[in-house]
């Protein structure tokens, strides 16, 4: 392990946090449901950045490739579902927004 | 390996991942995730996975974008006067995100120590013997969520021509 690559997997590392705070302060703060969605996404995109990493770093890449493409495909359903949600959502309320989703308040 | 244009790409992606999340219109937050998937991909071919990368380049950048502009073009249009009443808000709520993302960045990179050491690397293998002989179980969990996702997709549509 030399120090460039532990200087990359320190980078990464800082990049990766970044992003997860990226993505919480935009799930958190957002009402609009397509941006909540979006905000999932850099969640995700922190989560594969990381894994890669990780797998160079160790000279890993055959495990952590093939761990970011099932990320990547989960990914992939999460958002195809949640989009039909979103769309059955505005059909139902003619809104994104998450304050009129109401229905479920006791 | 390139030290400083891996941390330029990555700084990149950053920007288009807070460009992302801070885009007034829909339309250009889907564009700046898409962007974001293009340089996270470059960052991956680099970093040696490019199996990987092409996932990401095909899938999140093209697949997820179109997603993405399909459920936007379904919604309805804005006017002006509500996208600039949105403006001022969105301002309020976005303007200490890129200072706070940035401050962090600088506080992580300045306090924490760099790591000693790491464990020993694992010996290289192809990630098609990975995929295919190691991750058997994984694999199988992988194919019924697909399969769970075309189902709930048909359901969620089949639902809408009830309507």
């Amino acid at each position: 392990m030399n120090g460039a690559q532990l200087h990359l997997l320190w980078t990464a590392g800082v990049f990766v946090l970044m992003l997860l705070f990226i993505g919480f302060y935009c799930i958190l703060v957002s009402r609009n449901l397509i941006r909540i969605l979006i905000g999932l996404e850099v969640l995700a995109k922190a989560i594969t950045l990381a894994i890669v990493a990780a797998g160079y770093v160790t000279k890993n890449t055959a495990l952590s490739q093939s761990l970011a493409i099932t990320v990547i495909i989960v990914e992939v359903f999460v958002i195809a579902i949640a989009a039909g949600l979103v769309i059955n959502i505005y059909r139902k309320h003619d809104s994104l927004s998450t304050d009129n989703l109401e229905n479920l308040k006791g | 390996m390139t030290w400083s244009l891996d941390v330029v790409l990555l700084l990149v992606l950053a920007v288009t991942a807070l460009w992302a999340v801070m885009a007034t219109r829909l339309i250009y937050a889907a564009l700046g995730l898409a962007l974001a998937s293009i340089v996270l991909a470059i960052v991956m071919f680099r970093m040696g996975s490019p199996y990987a990368a092409v996932f990401e380049l095909s899938v999140c950048a093209g697949l997820i974008t179109a997603i993405f502009i399909s459920v936007i073009s379904l919604a309805k249009h804005e006017t002006v006067a509500e996208i600039e009443s949105r403006m001022k808000r969105r301002w309020k709520k976005y303007a200490p995100l890129p200072f706070a993302a940035a401050i962090l960045g600088i506080v992580l990179t300045l306090v924490a120590k760099h790591p000693r050491s790491l464990p020993q690397p694992l010996a290289e293998g192809d990630v098609r013997k990975v995929f295919w002989h190691m991750r058997q179980a994984d694999l199988l969990g992988q194919i019924l969520m697909v399969l769970v996702g075309a189902f709930g997709i048909v359901v969620l549509f089949k639902s809408w021509r009830k309507k």
